[in-house]
């Protein structure tokens, strides 16, 4: 798993400047008992679950592909209550990579413990984040998810190969923060009706679906511009495909 | 405060006694070049307090500067392309060279008073001054190394190590740390000593004779508006007609994808221009008379041309008079900052 973090040195210096202050703390005010969550992020194709390099699929539109490549963001977690009070976690950016299976899952911690009802999230990177300035853990640029001569995060990576496309290869670098090519997206998916029971005893898990078929919606590989370097208009495109369905809730388990 | 100043002078001096800077042209600890922002400058995007300038952490990023380990060929540093008598921008080079003698498609810009740059570049791809670097570095034709290459690298030199865990006091060396290292000599590169600038800031040694004032009042009148503030620069992108054109670089219309940006590209600070030819985004003109006699009969018209090229009576460009041009030249040379291009502090360090 791939975290934003602080750097170290300012952690440690906010805990020094809290050490040597922190002579009043207020022990009055009552503390929120919390929980964690955990997340699994399985990409799919279709109904099967997504092998690099060896599997064979085929778009909905008829297109054959590999995909050797398939890495995006999660971002800016928020757990909502039926009552509509939510839980935002605070600096929360992940990097799922098919090639790291430890990436495929991520721990949500402090989460006040309750009965959650829904999820929303970013995929990708807000704006802010994007022109931050060299940060670490999932946002550190040397994991390759970062434009170097363009300012901004490559909020989902595909790369792959079909026979279909005039160069061979597909290549699908999604990402942009500026109108009127802003790829932002943030998604809702369902829990079913399913609740998330945070406890301090118990861990329940949100098992996700990501298809990759979902990023091709209305494609045929043989277009001039179903590729995708940079933002812009095709990068759009690829977004709108991803942020309608490709993330869905398969199943939760209460733990 | 005073606690604070001992602490840093005090860790300052265990650094020189440690030995690991054997140069002897360490200028006094309080003296980080461009830690005071000059009053007559606007307010700083890339502010004091967001990478706090410190001895350390600069002669850090100047080290990393001239390093040439930065390339994967070990032999392209960021001062070979960014030569500080010539305002760090490539004397005599149309366009960049980098590894393996490769050749790159734009003129390197000066690098001075980057801290006030809200972007980067001729397109202004880069927006923040930490992740600049990563362009060069990775552009096939210029540094063609790989972040990660370069931590390695830097890892794998246990002076790197003492100097970088010195400052940032965590190892290994990570990217934040490199790039923000690098970031502390960029932000540093402030040009404000010229005779202009004693002249603007009322100081000893700030007079200008009367064509020069002749040539600053034309600026003021027909060249502010793209080139404004004492930075001389609007920090727009426009079309000042080049080409009909512009298939080979599509300038900042290649970040936005907008068509109504073909052909614009980053308005140049005018600051130690006479250093910086030649000029234009591909290096075009080799001299300034070249550059006023673009302005005046040279414009070239297409759909996205700057409107205050177009005047109203249908001719292109800004006349000039041979009177002016002289005049101009005259008040361009005052933006010469010798206190700038001659710091030693900013020097490549002889070994």
């Amino acid at each position: 798993m791939l975290f934003s973090k602080l750097p170290a040195f300012w952690i440690a210096l906010a805990i020094s400047a809290i050490t040597f202050t922190g002579c009043d703390k207020d022990d009055s005010s009552p503390t929120t008992t919390t929980g964690t969550l955990d997340v699994e992020m399985e990409n799919m194709v279709g109904t099967s679950p997504l092998a690099l390099n060896t599997g064979n699929y085929t778009t909905e539109a008829g297109d054959h592909f590999t995909v050797t490549t398939f890495n995006y963001y999660i971002s800016n977690i928020k757990l909502t209550k039926a009552d509509g009070s939510a839980f935002v976690q605070p600096e929360s950016y992940y990097l799922v990579k098919e090639s790291d299976a430890a990436s495929h899952h991520f721990t949500i911690p402090d989460v006040p413990v309750g009965d959650y009802t829904g999820i929303t999230f970013t995929i990708g990177v807000d704006s802010l984040h994007n022109v931050f300035g060299a940060q670490t853990g999932a946002l550190d640029p040397s994991n390759n998810m970062f434009w170097s001569w363009n300012t901004g995060y490559i909020f989902l990576k595909m790369e792959g190969t079909s026979p279909e496309s005039p160069s061979k290869a597909l290549v699908f670098h999604v990402g942009g923060f500026m109108k009127p090519y802003n790829a932002i997206r943030t998604v809702s998916p369902s829990f079913n009706g399913k609740t998330v029971m945070v406890r301090t005893d118990h861990s329940p898990e949100i098992h996700f679906h990501a298809d990759v078929l979902k990023l091709f919606t209305g494609m045929r590989f043989a277009d001039t511009g179903s590729t995708s370097h940079s933002a812009g208009a095709n990068a759009v495109r690829v977004a709108n495909n991803y942020s309608a369905g490709m993330f869905t809730v398969d199943h939760i388990h209460a733990n | 405060m005073l606690r604070l100043g001992f602490i840093l002078l005090a860790t300052g001096l265990a650094g020189c006694l440690a030995g690991c800077q054997p140069d002897a042209d360490v200028l006094q600890p309080e003296t980080v070049p461009g830690a005071l922002l000059p009053t007559n400058f606007p307010a700083p995007v890339y502010t004091l307090e967001t990478n706090p300038p410190t001895q350390e952490a600069f002669e850090l990023g100047r080290t990393l500067f001239y390093d040439p380990r930065l390339s994967r060929d070990n032999q392209v540093s960021c001062g070979s392309c960014h030569q500080q008598y010539a305002a760090f921008a490539h004397a005599d080079h149309r366009v960049s060279h980098g590894v393996d003698g490769l050749l790159g498609t734009r003129n390197a810009p000066a690098l001075q008073n980057l801290r006030w740059k809200k972007t980067f570049f001729w397109d202004g791809g880069p927006q923040n001054l930490e992740m600049l670097p990563l362009a060069p570095i990775t552009n096939p034709v210029e540094m063609d190394e790989t972040l990660e290459n370069v931590l390695r690298k830097l890892n794998a030199d246990p002076k790197y190590q003492e100097r970088f865990a010195k400052v940032y006091g965590q190892s290994p060396i990570n990217s934040q740390q490199f790039l923000r290292a690098l970031a502390q000599f960029l932000a540093s590169l402030t040009s404000a000593n010229s005779r202009y600038d004693h002249y603007a800031r009322q100081e000893a040694g700030g007079q200008l004779n009367e064509t020069e004032l002749r040539g600053r009042t034309l600026v003021a009148q027909k060249c502010a508006a793209c080139h404004a503030t004492d930075l001389f620069s609007d920090e727009s992108f426009r079309n000042n007609g080049l080409n009909k054109s512009f298939a080979a670089d599509s300038g900042r219309a290649h970040i936005t994808s907008l068509p109504a940006d073909q052909g614009r590209f980053k308005v140049p600070s005018l600051r130690n221009v006479m250093l910086t030819a030649p000029y234009m985004h591909d290096g075009r003109f080799q001299t300034l008379a070249q550059v006023l006699d673009h302005y005046d009969k040279g414009v070239v018209d297409s759909p996205t041309l700057d409107p205050l090229l177009r005047q109203t009576n249908g001719r292109l460009g800004i006349a000039l008079s041979a009177q002016e041009k002289s005049d101009l030249l005259a008040f361009l040379a005052t933006l010469t900052d010798e206190q700038f291009t001659k710091d030693k502090r900013l020097a490549e360090r002889q070994p």
